[in-house]
């Protein structure tokens, strides 16, 4: 008897997973189809008679920029519940690798986009448009319990970090402490270090002793545990760690600043203050849907940068890309 | 004579106690501490992870977490788009690895004469079970979402994690058929059942238990899996449910590797309830493997 059930058990599962192993393989040939269908008739138009819009969008890019484009489409559905706006990670230069293809309408980057990249993206004939959408203060911090450090000149920051130039603290300002640098960094991947290589290290090699992460928490914690430690990132990571983390003044010629919301704001933080963007795709435009996302992301952008940590841009700032979108959009027409 | 045997037989236990004491029997004891001090520790570094993930994600494990959807508010933010779409992954995942897997390795077993040819395959299909993960996300990429235009689905990732556990699911498939003892067979055969009708009858009922754990614990493997996922282009944000198999999606290991990434400690705390609702879904995957195991279990 037991056999039997055993035996009727395993038929069970194999027609089961035999029907739907069949089921794949016909929905696999429909969906090519459905798929050309569907992209057909987004294209004609996302909005139905009563006005409401209706659509994908498709976005994906830094992970700097994704908690400001996640804030966004959080909105945004709230007041448009029938478009699907979701957000996706790959990275700066991954998000630009899929907006090349033709696979996204956004493409969030947290450095400008690179001449090769706009070399690939104009053979593909794919047109865009760059958004300005906040401002990141890239802090430089130091543990609490460093008692040291009061200010760094940029040129002192390029001793730090460049390879083969400073060991110990002494070796930076002869009244500081013998005792050697520890280093953490983003990851090379990342565009937080694109920046920082470009604008404090110009394109010199990291030194080699620095300890990089992909993973800001881990520099948060390296940096928290050690008085000879210094780390740079985003300045949320610094806002939300204030108890530990002292932000190190940077002096370029004019004054030591300290990273701030008002001193990131009006641009006195410089030069580790760098603004973060949204590449849109001029085609999509023509999409009622996405148009409205991307004037609703320009209006609130602001707003929801200074919720999760970023620092909002002023307001003549917006209105430029808001001038940016209705020309494309005229354009696209 | 015997009293020469009896005066070595005496003294031959007592020489034998006195070495084991200053010797063997303290290397004994020496490596019992030093294997209970093994388990110990890897014990110790497990309850202090979970105990951590425990105290951190009980607060926000609420019913809200479970039917929200992610937000920038830790307090609002939700599993639900994850969990249902690891589901809907794991929907596809199941029946494409199993019936390509077993069906592999049936063949290997059962059918394919044993030469060079089969032996490559073979070699290639354990070689395949050490790739990184990330390299079947890049396969899926080119595959899946380029070349069959089927976009960032749920079909796509379904089918890049299937090529991911299929070495896995193929090997063990392939143990459970050969523990089948050959006289079962054999006496099959000699009433003149076809292969067909041994391998249906015979073979697999026998090493179905095998088969299922080893499928079973390849899915865990898939649950757990986001490097693959991130490739192919599977989302971070995502406010909606999955309607069908060309749906975009996101999984519980990638909401959560993001929730950790954040500057914010709450979206920490809300990470580790995260972790613990992916905790529950293994360990009641390992169970049900344990259980089909033990259910159909028989001793040739």
């Amino acid at each position: 008897m037991k056999k039997v059930w055993m035996m009727s058990a395993l038929a069970a599962v194999m027609t089961v997973t035999a029907a739907c192993g069949g089921g794949e393989t016909e929905t696999e040939e429909q969906s090519a189809e459905t798929q050309a269908e569907e992209s057909a008739t987004t294209d004609e138009g996302s909005s139905d008679e009563e006005g409401t819009l209706s659509g994908e969008i498709a976005i994906d890019g830094s992970s700097t920029v994704f908690p400001i484009m996640e804030a966004v489409s959080e909105e945004y559905t709230k007041e448009n519940p029938d478009v699907q706006a979701p957000v996706g990670v790959s990275g700066s230069g991954g998000g630009f690798e899929k907006f090349i293809a033709g696979e996204t309408d956004l493409s969030n980057a947290s450095r400008p986009m690179k001449e090769e990249e706009a070399a690939a993206l104009e053979e593909n004939g794919i047109e865009y448009i760059e958004l300005p959408l906040a401002y990141d203060g890239l802090s430089v911090v130091v543990s609490q319990e460093n008692d040291f450090i009061d200010s760094l000149t940029v040129d002192e920051l390029k001793k730090i970090w460049v390879e083969g130039e400073a060991e110990t603290w002494s070796d930076v300002r002869s009244e500081w402490p013998d005792e050697p640098i520890e280093r953490f960094s983003p990851g090379t991947d990342s565009g937080t270090f694109d920046y920082f290589s470009e604008v404090i290290l110009e394109e010199e090699d990291i030194s080699k002793n620095a300890q990089l992460s992909e993973d800001d928490n881990v520099l948060v914690n390296g940096v928290i545990g050690s008085p000879n430690a210094i780390g740079y990132f985003g300045y949320a990571y610094y806002a939300e760690n204030q108890d530990s983390l002292k932000a190190v003044p940077i002096d370029n010629g004019d004054g030591a600043v300290a990273p701030s919301e008002d001193t990131i704001n009006d641009g006195t933080y410089e030069p580790l203050s760098r603004p973060i963007f949204t590449y849109v795709k001029v085609d999509s435009l023509k999409e009622d849907h996405v148009r409205d996302y991307v004037e609703f992301a320009n209006d609130i952008a602001g707003e929801m940068a200074l919720e999760v940590g970023y620092v909002n841009m002023p307001e003549e700032e917006y209105e430029k890309n808001q001038q940016k979108i209705e020309e494309a959009a005229g354009s696209a027409e | 004579m015997k009293a020469i045997n009896d005066t070595t037989a005496q003294s031959y236990p007592k020489t034998q106690k006195r070495s084991s004491l200053s010797g063997r029997e303290i290397k004994n004891k020496l490596f019992k501490s030093l294997f209970i001090g093994a388990t110990a520790f890897s014990l110790l570094v497990l309850l202090v992870l979970l105990v951590q993930i425990f105290t951190q994600g009980i607060p926000y494990l609420n019913w809200n977490f479970f039917t929200s959807f992610p937000s920038r508010h830790a307090e609002e933010a939700g599993i639900l788009s994850a969990f249902v779409g690891t589901i809907w992954m794991m929907a596809v995942t199941a029946p494409v690895s199993f019936v390509l897997g077993v069906g592999t390795a049936i063949y290997l077993e059962e059918y394919a004469k044993k030469n060079r040819f089969t032996q490559l395959i073979q070699m290639n299909i354990s070689n395949l079970a050490g790739v990184p993960s990330i390299v079947f996300g890049l396969l899926g990429l080119t595959i899946f979402v380029r070349e069959l235009a089927l976009g960032r689905s749920v079909l796509a990732g379904g089918l890049t994690m299937s090529l991911l556990i299929l070495p896995i699911i193929v090997v063990a498939a392939q143990e459970a058929i050969r523990a089948v003892p050959g006289e079962l067979k054999e006496a099959s055969f000699a009433m003149g059942a076809t292969k067909w009708q041994t391998t249906y009858r015979i073979v697999l009922p026998a090493a179905l238990p095998g088969i299922l754990t080893g499928n079973i614990l390849a899915l865990s493997r898939a649950i757990g899996e986001t490097a693959p996922l991130i490739m192919i282009g599977a989302l971070t944000y995502v406010a909606f449910l999955p309607e069908g198999l060309l749906s975009q999606f996101t999984v519980m290991p990638i909401q959560i590797y993001n929730w950790t990434g954040r500057p914010q400690e709450e979206f920490h705390f809300v990470a580790a309830a995260g972790i613990m609702v992916l905790l529950v879904m293994l360990l009641l995957m390992n169970s049900v493997a344990v259980w089909i195991r033990n259910k159909f279990q028989k001793r040739f």
